[in-house]
């Protein structure tokens, strides 16, 4: 639609997915992909795909993290390579 | 955190409209955006939420390991069995219209497909929060 809000969206959305591997602590790359899911929530909502947002808002943003956040918890937390 | 006032205070008071809001989405995903799998989900996401501001035993002590077995048991029985009755009536696998043309009842189409939503809503949310509770346990506190 406007192309200016969906330039600033995909930016934002390859700068998070960059950060999320490149970062050493896995809990900051876990808040980061929270990040990017829900980027991509508002351009699925942009792009007229309100049932996918919402699946991606529901599942990406809220279980993913607490799912990582658990398995983190479980295991280390920063990666030693 | 256990003793963490403003946690346990918000959560008991969003804990019920999370809640509400799920089986919202389940019965009106037929008509708008969401649908049984969005509303599991956030139901879900309320059993996660007490998780974090209770403890998991007192998520345990409401939805214990056999009740999340018949939760989600229960939910496919509902979905599987509403696809096989239309097989059985002569359409094809979750052909409501089937039913409702042999039956005679009006509007038995869109009961149907609630009661589908609701199926799998329920499946969802008992796997959902069966993944998370296995994850969250330290081990020795599971029932």
């Amino acid at each position: 639609m406007i192309w200016e809000l969906d330039f600033a969206l995909l930016l934002f959305m390859i700068l998070c997915a960059i950060a999320a591997i490149t970062v050493r602590d896995l809990l900051h790359a876990t808040i980061v992909l929270a990040a990017y899911s829900l980027l991509m929530t508002v351009l699925w909502s942009v792009m007229n795909a309100v049932d996918v947002a919402f699946t991606e808002a529901a599942v990406g943003a809220g279980i993913t993290t607490v799912l990582f956040i658990a398995a983190i918890a479980r295991t280390r937390r920063s990666s030693s390579d | 955190m256990r003793e963490n006032v403003v946690i346990r205070t918000v959560s008991r008071i969003a804990v019920p409209f999370i809640q509400v809001f799920a089986l919202y989405v389940i019965v009106h995903g037929a008509l708008g955006a969401g649908g049984g799998f969005q509303g599991g989900v956030v139901f879900a996401a309320s059993f996660i939420l007490m998780t974090v501001a209770f403890g998991l035993t007192s998520v345990r002590k409401r939805l214990s390991n056999k009740w999340i077995v018949v939760y989600s048991v229960l939910g496919i029985t509902i979905y599987a069995g509403i696809g096989l009755l239309c097989l059985l009536m002569g359409g094809n696998y979750l052909e409501y219209g089937v039913i409702e043309t042999i039956l005679g009842i009006p509007h038995l189409h869109g009961y149907l497909l609630d009661a589908v939503e609701i199926g799998i809503g329920i499946t969802v949310m008992a796997v959902m929060t069966s993944i998370i509770c296995d994850m969250a346990d330290k081990g020795g506190e599971s029932s």
